[in-house]
């Protein structure tokens, strides 16, 4: 009887003691944010899709400002290099030198894939920091990869965003994610990403590989691999313009 | 006997009006249905075979798990090879190349920038190749609203529908985004030299005809295509024909697995209309078998109807000596011209109305919007050489079974009894 007494009053001690060292799921959110948002970033990076008929690689390089202007130019394969998408707030256009069309891209195409990847064009589009859109809760905890990482269940604060509930394991030392899982509203599974190599860079943790996969999607998934990434640059305003589709 | 039956008929039109009305209006609704449903099928199954089935249709295992979806990533290989056995096996068959999928069309504005968009169902055929026959399968010429068939690459033609709602008339650029069937994104410009109408609601919503090299341009494919269809010479579907061919062609790639190997489908094999088909014909079989049954028990009503009022006729009869059979026969020859008449009569009058269907139709392609299956938006009857019997048989049939059941009362009659109501 004793030593159970004492056996509880350890297991009480020791769960105060994890729980006093633990923050909110907001806040671990906002550390999140801190790591992958800045106020402008420069990306090279390669897109490699795991496809039906084999892997295609798309090479990109990326502008992009706050959470409401990016841009984005194709570099390879040849048949794609020139073809540029700009992003202004919640509209999305696309240039193909090919046809020398600047064509708005809305409504339904939107949830298309973009060059075939597992990449929706409201992924592209979705830059908002996580904190700002999603409330956050600690689901439990799990270990990826040697790393002990929380379990954070996110519910969407605003109407529209693309995926309403988001799981997202949360490396407790890095802040950053390791897995994030994007669900519909009705709770059906849509969509799977794996963060990888995540490097020190500019004094952030940042993950330079990422697995996408569209679970309602065939096949093996896209890889985006980021070759290069600058923060806080200055970045020309013209970039920002339907001009600069067209140079 | 059957000049005097006939002017009994004639005469007396208590005896015979009510049957013959009867017969005609089963007969005539008979006829008209039978027409009419097989119009219906024939279009359908015509409409389907030439836009979307052929008589067989050869595409890959995965595309055929995913056909309604159009991926064209899950495209045909070795396509002029296949072309060519098939052509080689089966020469008395036509082997076209299709491709459909699926895409967008953006209208520019004077800038160049989008003013408006709208989805597309691509169908890229051999528009432009000397020999074609797709023009005159596809009906193209005979389709075409406003402007012209392409006569060159780099030209298309949209439903007329979708151009109005574009604001496009034939001339102007329009751009079509699709992906490649590597799924690369893919763009490019069209003059839209023509406007269709097929009278396919699921076609006229949204479609777009392009020539099959435009097509293989813009989805970077050298030698693939969705699918290769093949059709018989005389143009009709034969359905033993076609599994023979399928039996045979899905026999000779039997080891060849993986989603890319080649299978071939049959026309009843696609768009759910093995099981639409049966149970049409079902309900063919079903009506005409309600039908024949019902108007027996109308007639049988009418012919004991007929048989009271008749009572004491047929008691006369009786007692002046006549035969209980040759009474009874006399009615039954006599349904038969009641029969003969009302079914000939039903049988014009379901031709004429069948023939006004046939010609003119009736209108619902407001009820098809959502259609996915290849319905036309006009249905039509169409008169076939059972049209001419269907009807007349039953209805000839139906009003003997009906006097039979009728008369049987002639045989329960007792002459004692016989003479006291002849007396009263």
């Amino acid at each position: 009887m004793f030593f159970r007494k004492v056996i509880i009053t350890i297991i009480v001690l020791f769960s105060n003691q994890v729980f006093a060292q633990d923050i909110s799921a907001n806040e671990i959110l906002k550390k999140i944010d801190a790591n992958l948002s800045a106020d402008n970033q420069v990306i090279s990076s390669k897109m490699v899709i795991h496809g039906k008929r084999g892997d295609r690689t798309v090479e990109s390089k990326s502008w992009t400002e706050g959470t409401e202007k990016s841009f984005t130019e194709y570099l390879a394969p040849a048949r794609d290099k020139g073809t540029k998408m700009l992003k202004l707030g919640d509209q999305l256009w696309m240039y193909s030198p090919g046809t020398d069309r600047t064509i708005q891209i809305s409504g339904h195409m939107l949830r298309q894939s973009v060059m075939g990847s597992d990449l929706s064009y409201e992924d592209m589009m979705e830059d908002d920091k996580l904190h700002e859109v999603y409330d956050a809760v600690i689901a439990g905890r799990d270990t990826l990869e040697n790393t002990v990482c929380w379990i954070l269940e996110l519910t969407a604060t605003e109407k529209d965003l693309a995926y309403p509930k988001r799981k997202l394991w949360a490396d407790q030392k890095r802040f950053i994610p390791l897995r994030e899982e994007l669900y519909a509203k009705s709770g059906t599974l849509l969509k799977r990403i794996d963060f990888k190599d995540v490097r020190s860079i500019d004094g952030r943790w940042y993950p330079t590989r990422m697995i996408f996969k569209d679970v309602l999607k065939e096949g093996q998934g896209t890889e985006f691999i980021v070759d290069d990434i600058t923060f806080n640059q200055d970045i020309p305003a013209y970039i920002f313009s339907k001009a600069s589709l067209k140079k | 006997m059957f000049k005097f039956l006939l002017k009994g008929i004639l005469r007396d039109h208590h005896r015979s009006l009510f049957p013959i009305v009867i017969v005609v209006l089963g007969v005539s609704l008979t006829v008209l249905a039978h027409c009419w449903i097989n119009g219906i099928l024939g279009d359908m199954i015509d409409f389907n075979a030439k836009y979307s089935t052929g008589h067989v249709k050869i595409v890959t295992n995965g595309y055929e798990d995913n056909m309604d979806q159009m991926p064209v990533e899950l495209a045909l290989g070795n396509v002029d090879e296949l072309l060519a056995k098939v052509r080689k096996d089966y020469p008395k068959m036509e082997w076209v190349e299709r491709i459909r999928f699926g895409g967008l069309i953006d209208a520019p504005d004077n800038k160049g920038e989008t003013r408006a968009q709208g989805p597309a169902l691509g169908l890229a055929v051999d528009l432009l190749s000397p020999d074609t026959k797709e023009v005159e399968r596809l009906n193209i010429n005979k389709s075409i609203v406003r402007g012209k068939s392409p006569e060159k690459n780099g030209e298309i033609l949209i439903s007329d529908e979708l151009a109005d709602k574009l604001k496009v008339i034939p001339g102007q650029i329009v751009t079509l985004m699709t992906s490649t069937m590597y799924g690369s994104m893919a763009m490019q410009n069209y003059i839209v030299s023509g406007t269709i109408k097929f009278g396919v609601t699921a076609m006229d919503k949204g479609a777009m005809i392009l020539d099959i090299t435009d097509a293989k341009y813009v989805m970077d494919m050298q030698d693939e295509v969705s699918e290769i269809l093949g059709y018989f010479s005389n143009g009709i579907y034969n359905n033993v024909s076609a599994t023979t061919v399928q039996n045979r062609f899905n026999a000779a790639y039997k080891d060849s697995t993986g989603e890319f190997a080649p299978v071939m489908l049959k026309l009843r094999d696609q768009n759910e209309l093995a099981s639409m088909l049966d149970y049409i014909s079902r309900m063919i079989s079903i009506f005409i078998s309600v039908f024949v049954l019902a108007m027996s028990i109308v007639l049988w009503n009418a012919g004991l109807l007929g048989g009271l009022r008749r009572y004491g006729e047929m008691g006369l009869r009786l007692a002046i000596g006549e035969f209980k059979g040759r009474v009874y026969r006399s009615l039954i020859y006599e349904s038969v011209i009641v029969g003969f008449i009302g079914s000939a009569i039903g049988t014009i009058i379901g031709l004429g109305a069948a023939f006004y269907l046939q010609e003119v139709g009736l209108d619902f392609s407001d009820l098809m919007q959502n259609a996915t299956v290849l319905w036309p938006g006009v249905f039509r009857a169409k008169i076939t050489l059972p049209a001419y019997y269907i009807g007349f048989i039953p209805g000839l049939i139906s009003t003997v079974i009906g006097t039979m059941l009728s008369g049987i009362g002639i045989y329960k009659r007792q002459t004692a009894q016989l003479f006291k109501e002849l007396e009263t």
